[in-house]
């Protein structure tokens, strides 16, 4: 079966495991194990993180196991989707402790990515909220691992990007909530610096991030509208229904183009008229704007597009933000969409993204010259002792990994030591040297 | 707060259609062979808000366990106000043409067990007077097809069985619906290529709950399968069979 990431580059054809039960995935990965093997979820990580010539699907581990009524304590099978979640548990007033931008991902993947939501600078990542881990792995079995059992096994598959085993089922803490909308503030920043001081000024937001317009230069290089948002009290919890758009085939590759990304940005920013606005928005397009058009990947064309996330330290964020968003200017490409969010502390996983300082995301489509532009903004994000995120990857280099994840070996450590490094490698895990 | 039976509860359409009714509260027996999936099923509805979920073992090849089962499912139950089978399985038709005995399996697997287990269900909801029964059978029951005749004749069968059963029924008040999905992305049909015309577990669940709020005879599910089979019907048999299908 032909298999991509959300961004549609790489693909590969591959053979594709359903297991219905957690004897079924050992079966996969003990009995005669097809190899390279890795695990996938609902394949929205970018690149070739969850590709790999077999593959075993999360689909089928899809039940919920357990939920502790008074803690909001939830156990559920690595195949659960944040979707599902919200569906059975925010009429109930529960929300995911931490979300990302789209709801159709699963809790494995959620998990081996560490993910980060719009809440990292007072919430940390995802797994920062997971207390327990069930994984299939080649020398154990299933190991049931937490911070005080197998630490290292825990540690290496929070954010492990499945090198480490198939994760069969998590526990998480869900937080009470009390409507389904969220009090939104959105303000106007005239520079990347008004931005930065945004964030800094509102580290108390429980949520924040802000949309940045990267096709403007000069003066109002890094212009942005910051966005911020905190659960709203008013509402009720009736979850409303939401429209949903489908794009049903490939666009053709021109729709977006630097032109057509331009006028977007620039009527995007100047539409919102104050300094500052706020509203009552519904949660789903506060968290999942873009959910509400199912494939819109597809408007980048067959050929694909790649996302660019990379994070700085937060001394040197407005240094290298500029010189990478000067660097884009002159490149003359554009990127329909780029985030920016400052993040909070990090944890102690070995291969985990998040660090104390800002991450900006771009979606570039692919084309001739756009991996030579993306070395040289890896280069920048070195310099300034920054990294990129795996989980948007399908480019970066073995030497690039390992100069920005200084904690790749103890990593390697635990891989050998759980048979994982006989059977579970992706391309990426291949590029990377893993 | 609904009464519901669902046999081969761990199909993939099932056990989504299974989290609709556990998120709307309503009281759920489930009859399914994989034991391990079925127990993990029954704990899921529960923490969904399934009012009760009680379930047990059924091979429904086994039709001597069929009375017994059922009349267990309707105690735990106390009455049924939606009884839906969905079990099945995709034969490969090759094999089946040359060996009668895969061919009589599948055909057992597919229509035999339906109609042995509906001519209990239907002596129950006769009495009861009232409730739906709901089979999953297929768009592929309403024209034979080399590449799938042994499975389409399963199907069509049992649809042709429920039309009479249904008119039987309806002096009773009881309600039949056959449910004709399309193409859908579940275990069953893993190994094929997806394209336009597939659609997810969730959306064919959606349309079960919404034909079966509705009372409905008949549901083509998404709904264009409707016009698709108009049209394959409508074609010629001295054209149809000429067709690579
Ligand atoms: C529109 C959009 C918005 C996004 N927003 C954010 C965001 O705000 N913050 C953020 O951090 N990320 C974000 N992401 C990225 C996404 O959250 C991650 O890529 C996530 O890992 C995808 O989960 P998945 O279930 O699709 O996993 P896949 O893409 O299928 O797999 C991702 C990785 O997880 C591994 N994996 C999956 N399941 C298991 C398992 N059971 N056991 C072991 N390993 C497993 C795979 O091997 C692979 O390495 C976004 C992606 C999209 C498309
Ligand atoms: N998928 C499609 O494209 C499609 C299209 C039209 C109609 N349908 C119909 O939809 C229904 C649900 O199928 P699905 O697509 O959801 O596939 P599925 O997940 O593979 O479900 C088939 C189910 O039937 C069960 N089953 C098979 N033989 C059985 C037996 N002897 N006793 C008990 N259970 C048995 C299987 O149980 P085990 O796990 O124990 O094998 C499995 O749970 C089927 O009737 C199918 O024919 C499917």
């Amino acid at each position: 079966m032909e298999l991509s990431g959300w961004g549609k580059y790489p693909t590969i054809n591959a053979q594709v495991f359903h297991p219905l039960t957690h004897e079924d995935v050992l079966r996969c990965i003990c009995d005669n194990p097809q190899n390279p093997l890795i695990a996938r979820g609902l394949g929205r990580s970018y690149g070739d993180s969850s590709l790999a010539p077999h593959v075993i699907s999360t689909r089928y581990l899809d039940h919920l196991l357990s939920f502790d009524e008074s803690s909001g304590a939830l156990t559920c099978s690595a195949g659960v989707s944040f979707a599902d979640i919200l569906s059975a548990f925010l009429p109930r007033g529960w929300f995911p402790p931490v979300t990302p931008g789209t709801k159709f991902v699963t809790i494995g993947g959620a998990i081996a990515s560490d993910i980060h939501g719009k809440n990292h600078h007072r919430e940390g990542s995802f797994t920062d909220h997971v207390s327990r881990l069930k994984i299939a792995t080649i020398s154990d079995g299933i190991v049931e691992c937490s911070r005080e059992r197998h630490p290292e096994l825990f540690q290496a598959t929070c954010g492990g990007m499945g090198l480490t085993g198939v994760i069969l089922e998590a526990t998480f803490g869900l937080k009470p909530i009390k409507s389904v909308y969220i009090d939104e503030t959105t303000l106007k920043a005239k520079t990347l610096e008004e931005a930065l001081d945004l964030f800094a000024i509102h580290h108390n937001a429980p949520y924040s991030v802000a949309w940045l317009d990267c096709s403007s230069s000069g003066r109002s290089l890094g212009r942005s509208v910051v966005m911020l948002g905190e659960h709203s009290v008013q509402g009720g919890l009736t979850p409303g229904k939401s429209l949903t758009l489908i794009v049903p085939v490939d666009m053709p590759s021109f729709v977006l183009n630097r032109y057509t990304i331009r006028a977007f940005n620039a009527l995007y920013y100047n539409l919102l008229r104050k300094k500052r606005t706020e509203r009552r928005i519904h949660y789903e397009p506060f968290f999942y704007s873009l959910d509400g058009i199912r494939h819109w990947n597809r408007l980048y064309g067959k050929n694909g597009f790649t996302q660019y996330q990379f994070v700085l330290p937060k001394q040197a964020s407005l240094e290298g933000l500029t010189t990478v968003l000067e660097r884009i200017a002159a490149s003359k490409r554009a990127s329909a969409l780029a985030v920016l969010k400052a993040f909070g502390k990090n944890n102690t996983n070995y291969l985990s993204f998040p660090m104390e300082g800002c991450t900006l995301a771009l979606d570039f489509k692919l084309d001739t010259g756009l991996f030579e532009l993306l070395n040289e903004l890896d280069s920048i994000v070195l310099d300034y002792g920054g990294r990129v995120y795996l989980t948007k990857d399908a480019r970066m280099s073995a030497e690039m990994f390992k100069r920005s994840y200084p904690r790749w070996q103890s990593f390697m450590k635990v891989r050998k030591a759980y048979g994982a490094d006989r059977v579970f490698h992706s391309l990426q895990s291949q590029r990377l040297g893993l | 707060m609904k009464h519901i039976l669902i046999i081969g509860a761990t199909s993939a359409i099932a056990e989504s259609t299974a989290k609709i009714f556990a998120q709307r509260g309503d009281r759920l027996y489930l009859l399914a062979r994989n034991y391990e999936r079925l127990s993990s099923l029954a704990e899921d509805l529960r923490i969904r808000g399934g009012a009760s979920v009680g379930y047990s073992r059924l091979d429904v090849n086994n039709f001597d366990a069929h009375e017994e089962i059922l009349t267990t499912a309707f105690a735990a139950l106390g009455k049924i106000d939606v009884a839906l089978i969905t079990h099945g399985t995709l034969p490969d038709q090759k094999t089946c043409e040359t060996d009668f005995n895969t061919a009589l399996a599948e055909l057992n697997a597919n229509a035999i067990s339906t109609v042995s287990l509906l001519t209990h269900l239907a002596k129950k909801l006769e009495r009861q007077k009232n409730g739906t029964i709901a089979v999953i059978t297929s768009v592929a029951g309403e024209r034979g097809r080399q590449s799938n005749y042994v499975y389409g004749a399963a199907k069509g069968m049992v649809s042709v069985f429920l039309q009479g059963l249904r008119n039987r029924l309806h002096r009773s008040g009881v309600n039949v619906l056959d449910i004709k999905p399309g193409f859908v992305d579940t275990p069953m049909t893993a190994r094929f290529d997806k394209g336009l015309l597939w659609s997810e577990p969730e959306t064919i669940a959606t349309g079960i709950v919404r034909a079966l709020d509705m009372e409905k005879s008949m549901v083509y599910l998404p709904w264009f399968w409707k016009y698709i089979m108009l049209i394959i019907k409508s074609i010629p048999e001295r054209i149809f069979k000429r067709l690579a299908l």
